[in-house]
């Protein structure tokens, strides 16, 4: 609710400041493509898998250097954008990295900095003789992926049923309001666990159990900015000129209200996150042995509870914190920027 | 404004039925019913569930009558307070419901106690006075501490606090009975972030209403400071804030779930997770109803606080 009162605020100096939008959602492309090839088919393509990440490694560079150039005014997104572009580049650069294998055990239990069997743990190894930084670094990958494409995938749900819903009015806006309501009513982890439990666990469902929580959230976003932007004159022009309203949905009004959804992207980027992690966490999500942040969570918890191995649980809850903290605070450092301007 | 209320109480109803029969469609599908069938003759009935025990045990359960007739008498039982056997622990899911929500209500209520005031105090005074050095140390604070999911503060409060000081146990399982200081860790991890969110929320709501006219217009016309703050802003702040108190509800029945699986604490969440990852299938249709329940009922009790509280509102 406050989310979108101050979201109808912010909307043309929002995509001033993102104003190279097309130059972006390139390199934003660039990025999540490969990376997405590489974790779901790296068994298949052996081992070349990780030459289609080269192509991201620039793109990530670029899109730091726009983003310090074009937000120097914001302290906040500085910061927020420097955690997660560092967590990009190591999704994307971990393949080339001189890092032991992720999932080979060699010696459990050895403690931060120590040499066992002539390899130096700089930061331990879990309970079963695996790399604790290996992992971790490995680990951002699978969290990124799944976690971008899930918010990308409930925003394509969400703006779909908002526009809908928003500008036809009438029976369409009854039955889509109330279908979101139903699934607001539920508590997000009811919900998740409920769906998990319905499909089975598997990524792809992760996908979908985040798009029946987040979809109809967005949809009300996207419903109450076209709401409002339906009355202008520039949707009557269109109207009058005999557009199609699919035309005015997705040409005329969704670049229009634009602005505060990609603040609301970077802040549901961070709740996926989170959503994914403790999923993983309770072992409902994505299965192992791939490292993954949530999973060494759920290993060391079981195991490990003492202070000398503490690092295993320390580790990956640092990470995660990392970068949903950078989602949030690009999410603050955007808003703040937009009210200045 | 009664009318309003009553049409959102309907929607509520709609919804509550809805949700029903999508529980009941979904726990009533094949599936679920011959995991119901496998899990309640047990493993042995796994290995030799033949077509014609399975066809006997649903003439057993009634569960070869046609669906609505079967929903119908399940909306009852539900109303007469049965919702059914656990397979798994062989109890009623209303005992086993009853006893786990008293322990996440235990957890809940100081949740509430603690968070409330503390929550409201902290984002009254960062709001007060926007860009002053409080304000930014509980903007950051609370920045870091929303950002931080529930699992990470759940073990870095479990490694400094239980595994580094010693001064709480690192599980919450409470076999021994009651004990508070069993109950300080999984408390703490709730709070942070909630407190953290409420704060937030209630600067924003503070720092807009200190930016309008009408406060300007009493600290213009020469009333102490503090007698605008209490009250002229703090009256109208503060409708947001009990707003999301009332939908904190929801949200604890949806943190719970890991925090009381990382810190073995058996109340609802833990018993939701375990049915679920157990198959236990009564259990998780009762609990989800239940928690789907509370949920609209804190969406009622948010909407209703908020025309009363709101004077706008009250005669809209």
């Amino acid at each position: 609710m406050t989310n979108q009162d101050q979201a109808t605020l912010l909307a043309p100096s929002l995509v001033r400041i993102l104003s190279p939008a097309r130059g972006v959602a390139l390199l934003l492309a660039l990025i999540w493509f490969p990376l997405a090839i590489f974790v779901l088919y790296r068994a298949e393509l052996g081992e070349q898998a990780r030459y289609v990440l080269i192509p991201a490694i620039p793109a990530v560079l670029i899109l730091y250097a726009w983003a310090l150039s074009s937000w120097r005014q914001s302290r906040v997104a500085l910061f927020g954008v420097t955690l997660v572009c560092f967590w990009l580049l190591i999704a994307v650069t971990v393949p080339f990295l001189p890092l032991a294998d992720p999932d080979k055990p060699v010696a459990p239990y050895v403690v931060p900095g120590m040499v066992r069997h002539g390899t130096l743990f700089l930061l331990g190894s879990d309970t079963r003789g695996r790399d604790v930084l290996s992992r971790t670094l490995w680990g951002c990958q699978r969290v990124l992926v799944w976690g971008v494409t899930a918010t990308l995938m409930a925003y394509g749900v969400g703006v779909a049923f908002g526009l809908l819903s928003g500008y036809l009015r009438g029976w369409w806006d009854e039955i889509v309001s109330f279908a979101s309501n139903l699934l607001l009513s539920f508590p997000v982890m009811v919900l998740l666990i409920l769906v998990l439990n319905v499909l089975g666990q598997s990524g792809f469902n992760i996908i979908i159990a985040v798009t029946c929580s987040s979809a109809p959230i967005i949809m009300r976003i996207v419903r109450g900015l076209v709401l409002e932007a339906r009355e202008r004159d520039y949707v009557l022009a269109a109207q009058i000129r005999g557009e199609h309203p699919l035309w005015i949905m997705l040409v005329e009004l969704l670049p229009n209200v634009r602005g505060p959804l990609i603040v609301d992207a970077c802040l549901r980027l961070g709740y996926t996150t989170v959503a994914i992690t403790t999923l993983t966490f309770l072992g409902l999500g994505l299965q192992p042995p791939d490292p993954d942040w949530g999973l060494m969570i759920k290993e060391a918890a079981n195991a490990a509870l003492l202070w000398k191995f503490s690092y295993m649980l320390i580790v990956p809850a640092l990470s995660v914190t990392s970068l949903i903290l950078g989602f949030n605070l690009i999410a603050d450092g955007l808003r703040e920027m937009s009210w200045r301007a | 404004m009664n009318v309003l209320l009553l049409r959102r109480v309907i929607q509520m109803l709609l919804i509550m039925l809805t949700v029903a029969a999508l529980l009941f469609v979904i726990f009533d599908s094949e599936q679920f019913r011959h995991k119901a069938a496998v899990a309640e003759l047990g493993a042995l009935g796994l290995a030799t569930l033949s077509e014609a025990d399975y066809q006997g045990w649903l003439q057993r359960k009634g569960l070869n009558r046609p669906a609505p007739v079967r929903f119908v008498r399940w909306l009852k039982d539900i109303a007469h307070g049965d919702l059914g056997q656990s397979s798994e622990k062989d109890v009623a899911v209303s005992t086993l419901l009853k006893e786990s929500l008293g322990h996440t209500a235990v957890l809940a209520f100081f949740v509430f106690l603690i968070m409330i005031p503390l929550a409201i105090a902290l984002g009254v005074l960062a709001g007060m006075e926007t860009g002053s050095m409080l304000d930014r140390l509980i903007s950051v604070v609370s920045v870091i501490t929303t950002s931080t999911p529930q699992i990470a503060t759940a073990v870095v409060l479990t490694v400094v606090f239980a595994l580094g000081l010693r001064w709480f146990p690192s599980k919450s399982a409470m076999t021994e009975g009651f004990s508070f200081r069993e109950l300080v860790l999984p408390l703490l991890t709730i709070l942070i972030y909630d407190v953290g969110y409420l704060a937030r929320m209630t600067r924003a709501s503070m720092a807009e209403v200190m930016g309008s006219q009408y406060i300007r217009t009493a600290l213009l016309k020469g009333l102490p400071y503090r007698q605008v703050v209490v009250r002229h802003a703090l009256r109208n702040a503060l409708v947001v804030p009990v707003t999301l108190i009332c939908l904190e509800l929801n949200g604890i029945l949806s943190q719970v779930v890991v925090v009381e699986v990382f810190f073995q604490y058996s109340g609802f969440g833990r018993m939701l997770f375990d049915a679920a990852n157990y198959g236990d299938i009564q259990v998780l249709q009762a609990a989800t109803l239940v928690a789907v329940f509370v949920a609209v009922m804190s969406q009622l009790l948010s909407d209703v606080a908020y025309r009363f509280l709101n004077p706008r509102m009250r005669f809209a």
